[in-house]
């Protein structure tokens, strides 16, 4: 699935998630069970030994290391639970509830406390948007002039969410060449609140009157870096010009372990010239020319913001800094996970 | 202690606005002669009747009443009417034309600065215009009308040009224009409710008024108002625009809490002079100007608050009536060259700083070619009330930039040093190789010694970026590649305008490489690049460099990288105003243009005028700061942003071109 579309770099992560939590859960049961863990996953073991094939029983020996692979653990756990979508991991939970039975009550347990961790994530990932909207109030005050770019659906829950309690403005940038920054505009606007649209140039122009810019991640990067809808960069560096706080609301579920080491290129995706260029305008320039050199049109997708021009996250779990996010990685992932085959 | 001062000297019909002190040494005029300092000079309108017929009107003020009230109430009146201030400032015949001669004081006062700011903002994002107007031959008329019993009024209209200084400072400005001229009643009415500021306005008021008064009989007794109606209208705007930017003298100082009064003034001054200017409130102001208006023009419902000092129109609505009346044989209907440049300006054929100058120059110049001077008048004066009213139409089509500004400056300048005694052949000879020159030297020439400097700058392997359309880069992107250099540019675009694509045709068939991206990719783009060339509509004075919006986005990203970023910009352009960010003065387009998205059928902006929650704002220009430029190419070489002031002090010392 990450192969399929490696920039959804969510996915990867809920995956690592969910590894982590069955680490995490297993590390806890042995840790549980110390004087006689030895002997219990042994005792574990040979029983799995005797049901499970050749494979299984390599897979088992090497279980009994402080440090079981993943293999192993999960290994009498169906499939489903492995991927880290909502509704596999569903089945997954109803599958190793019928298995239950099979197993012995040490594995039992670890899949249940992982079930629970898994049912947890799934509720996290609905839910951060009301846990960042939360925050809100602090953040935004009377009469302020926010400014943001394109479309972020945890951005319009945390302006509406202020706005119940606040009366303040919002300046919105198109968000070219997808234009979302029109429907937010529109949906603001529809809500009550002062909204005005800018085009993505005139950012540097309006933001001298600007009090704060808020903007949804698509992921954060380990080490604080921010990959966001493309213009953003541009934003956060008038930002920094004007000393105008940048705000990067982002869930848990988009914090991602890995380093960014050449966003632009590495990290981004290249959309269709025609977002940017008719075909039709395109063709036309061409007429006049002998054709000679290939003209480029570049479309980028996603725009990567170093870390030290973002001022705070605001996570489900409250506001951190940019320098605080690998700490968050160490708590929600697994090192052996960071790179996932 | 100003009602006890004024007790005895003025009569019902003073009306302050704004506070003046006795001296006019308000504290508030300092502010205002800075300001008029922006305005540059005293332009004092060459027209020297215009403040009588004005004062005639004033009577009227009794709308001023409500509004002159220089209390919160009053204010907030004027906040109402701001909108439509602006709207009329742009009416060029008339907002030039009623802009000056608003002696409303009250809501006058108000409406003239913002009248007069508007206006200047129009015509040059810089008070180009209300410094042409005023040149040498405003000081000179000035200085004439200040001898006469006029000065009051002329003051009084100076002070209302004054208070044109800047829209933005809004309350102010209006105020000083207004005070002098507005109408007795207005300053009456005003009086009152003014605090002691306005007490003070009033007293010096109130003898500028007796002298108007008087003035004004024995300008009626002495002239037809009717035949020179179409000139006098059009002089005395302009007699009371280049008043009001010589108002520092006299200048009554209007306390910038008069931002209300701005509306009323406007409002008076509508009723003193054939009132261009809509005012929404005042509805028989609105049909008003509206009859008299020569184009139409209906104020956009939205409007972004903190653009109100600048004025907006609903586009496509003068298009109609600009048409309807091009056949009207009206004796202040423009040229028919100038006509067609505006009818340009206004669909976006003529785009850009130089073409824009250079189209308006040519009107001009057939303009003065088929200028005759009519009996008893002279050829000084009245060819540059003719100017006024021409630049005056172009503005309402579209407002003046920085460039056409300068120009008409200078042209004005050369129109008041014209020797009294020569004939008008000459005379019209004289001026018309000015404009030859100017034009040849001043834009053909050193475009082509820009182009020669910048090309250095380019070497073979290098990676080009620019913005937009700039007719000097694209000059030196062509000639590089003449030279033979192999390089390949980036073209950055932006919205609405989309000028980026012109210059993208232009290169692609002269077979420069090229890559065309829009302005939010430009971080990606950018660790590409290794030169910005970027043109620019001006520099002001403090290194800024004004140019079309989304420039400062680039230049920041190209600064943050490391990648030098070249200006390629004529002298000519450069402005000695100063202005610290984008908001101050600026040109607000279209905000329709914003709605509809290449390539898509709907937009979800559909009518999103009926929101009023709400706004769309199209900005045209902005400000680059000086620390992100690295070098200015200029005709006279390539200097640093530094150097503007310099290059403006030393080799624009004379208007001399």
């Amino acid at each position: 699935m990450i192969a399929a579309n490696p920039i959804e770099l969510a996915v990867g992560n809920m995956v690592r998630r969910v590894l982590h939590i069955i680490r995490e859960e297993d590390v806890s049961l042995t840790s549980s069970a110390i004087p006689g863990v030895s002997v219990e996953s042994d005792d574990d073991e040979s029983d799995s030994k005797s049901s499970y094939s050749a494979a299984a029983i390599a897979a088992a020996n090497r279980s009994a290391l402080r440090a079981p692979s993943l293999h192993n653990l999960l290994e009498s756990i169906p499939d489903p639970v492995k991927t880290p979508e909502a509704p596999a991991a569903s089945v997954g939970d109803s599958d190793s509830k019928s298995r239950s039975g099979d197993r012995n009550s040490v594995s039992w347990k670890l899949k249940h406390n992982v079930i629970e961790g898994i049912t947890e994530l799934l509720q996290d990932l609905d839910d951060y948007h009301t846990h960042v909207a939360e925050q809100a109030l602090e953040h935004i005050h009377q009469n302020e002039v926010i400014l943001t770019l394109g479309r972020s659906r945890s951005l319009l829950k945390f302006l509406l969410e202020a706005k119940k309690k606040r009366s303040f403005q919002v300046v919105v940038a198109e968000g070219a060449p997808r234009y979302q920054g029109h429907t937010l505009a529109k949906e603001l606007a529809e809500k009550g609140l002062q909204t005005t649209v800018i085009t993505d140039s005139a950012v540097f122009a309006m933001i001298s009157r600007v009090n704060m810019v808020i903007i949804g991640a698509h992921a954060v990067m380990a080490n604080g870096g921010v990959l966001a809808p493309v213009g953003m960069h541009m934003v956060a560096l008038a930002a920094r010009r004007h000393a105008v706080p940048f705000v990067v609301l982002a869930g848990v579920h988009k914090l991602c372990p890995q380093y960014p080491h050449k966003p632009y290129t590495l990290l981004n995706d290249m959309k269709s010239p025609a977002e940017v260029v008719e075909f039709g305008e395109l063709s036309e320039c061409f007429a006049a020319g002998t054709g000679d050199h290939t003209t480029y049109v570049v479309n980028p997708t996603f725009d990567y913001i170093p870390p030290d021009l973002v001022s705070i996250f605001i996570t489900d779990t409250g506001g951190h800094n940019p320098s605080y996010v690998y700490r968050l990685i160490a708590e929600y992932y697994s090192p052996e996970d960071y790179f996932l085959q | 202690m100003d009602s006890r001062r004024r007790a005895p000297v003025i009569g019902p019909k003073v009306r302050q606005v704004g506070f003046v002190t006795p001296n006019a040494d308000s504290p508030g005029e300092g502010v205002m002669e800075k300001e008029a300092g922006n305005l540059t000079t005293n332009s004092p309108t060459p027209v020297t009747i215009a403040p009588t017929r004005p004062v005639i009107e004033i009577p009227h003020s009794l709308k001023a009443d409500p509004v002159a009230v220089p209390s919160p109430s009053h204010r907030r009146g004027n906040e109402v009417d701001i909108p439509s201030a602006p709207t009329a400032s742009y009416n060029p015949n008339d907002s030039v034309l009623d802009g000056s001669s608003l002696p409303s004081s009250k809501g006058g006062s108000t409406i003239n600065d913002v009248y007069g700011s508007l206006v200047s903002e129009s015509v040059a994002e810089s008070s180009p215009l209300g410094r042409p107007t005023g040149s040498t031959v405003g000081a000179f008329a000035e200085r004439v009308k200040q001898k006469t019993s006029d000065s009051a009024i002329g003051s009084a209209v100076i002070d209302g040009g004054v208070a044109s200084g800047k829209p933005g400072k809004g309350s102010k400005a209006n105020n000083r224009g207004i005070p002098a001229l507005s109408s007795s009643d207005a300053k009456s009415s005003e009086a009152p409710a003014d605090g002691s500021k306005p007490l003070k306005e009033r007293t010096s008021k109130a003898e500028r008024r007796a002298k108007q008064e008087a003035d004004r009989a024995a300008k009626l007794a002495g002239k037809g108002t009717g035949g020179g109606a179409g000139g006098d209208p059009n002089a005395q705007t302009k007699n009371s625009k280049g008043k009001k930017d010589n108002a520092p003298e006299k200048k009554s100082v209007q306390a910038p809490e008069k931002k209300g009064s701005d509306k009323s003034s406007e409002n008076q001054k509508k009723k003193e002079v054939p009132a261009p200017r809509l005012q929404f409130d005042d509805k028989e102001r609105v049909a008003k100007s509206k009859r008299r208006s020569l184009v139409e023009q209906t104020e956009t419902k939205n409007r972004v608050e903190l653009f109100r000092h600048l004025p907006q129109f609903v586009y496509g609505t003068q298009l109609p009536s600009l048409e309807a009346k091009f056949f009207q044989d009206d004796a202040m209907h423009p040229h028919p060259a100038v006509y067609q440049v505006g009818l340009q300006y206004l669909t976006g054929d003529i785009v850009g700083g130089n073409a824009r100058c250079v189209a308006m120059l040519m009107a001009l110049r057939s303009m003065i070619i088929d200028y005759e001077t009519p009996p008893e008048k002279t050829l000084v004066r009245d060819l540059v009330t003719r100017t006024n009213n021409h630049v005056n139409f172009l503005i309402t089509c579209r407002p003046l930039s920085i460039s056409m500004g300068n120009a008409i400056r200078l042209l004005k300048a050369k129109i008041a040093k014209l020797d009294p005694s020569l004939p008008e052949a000459e005379a019209k000879a004289s001026l018309i190789a000015d404009i030859d020159t100017f034009m040849l030297e001043k834009i053909v020439f050193a475009d082509k010694e820009i182009v020669k400097h910048a090309v250095t700058k380019i070497r073979d392997g290098d990676v080009v970026l620019t913005h937009g359309y700039s007719s000097v880069v694209e000059m030196i992107l062509v000639r590089a590649k003449e030279m033979g250099k192999k390089f390949r540019v980036v073209v950055i675009d932006s919205r609405p305008k989309l000028e980026g694509r012109r210059l993208l045709r232009s290169l692609l068939s002269k077979d420069i490489h090229c890559t065309y991206t829009h302005t939010n990719a430009v971080p990606y783009i950018m660790q590409e690049v290794t030169r910005v060339f970027l043109g620019a509509a001006s520099v002001l004075a403090n290194g800024t460099v004004y140019a079309r919006v989304g420039t400062a986005c680039v230049a920041m990203v190209a600064h943050s990288c490391g990648v030098p970023v070249m200006i390629c910009c004529e002298t000519y352009k450069f402005h000695e105003r100063v202005q610290l960010d984008s908001i101050t003065s600026n040109e607000l387009g279209d905000p329709d243009a914003l709605v509809k998205v290449a390539g898509r059928k709907e937009s979800a902006l559909e009518g999103w005028a009926d929101n009023e929650h709400l706004q769309l704002l199209n900005l045209t220009y902005d400000a680059t700061p000086a620390d992100y430029v690295s070098m200015i190419i200029t005709e006279l070489g390539m200097v640093p942003p530094t150097s503007v002031p310099v290059i403006l002090r030393e080799y624009r010392k004379e208007p001399a071109v």
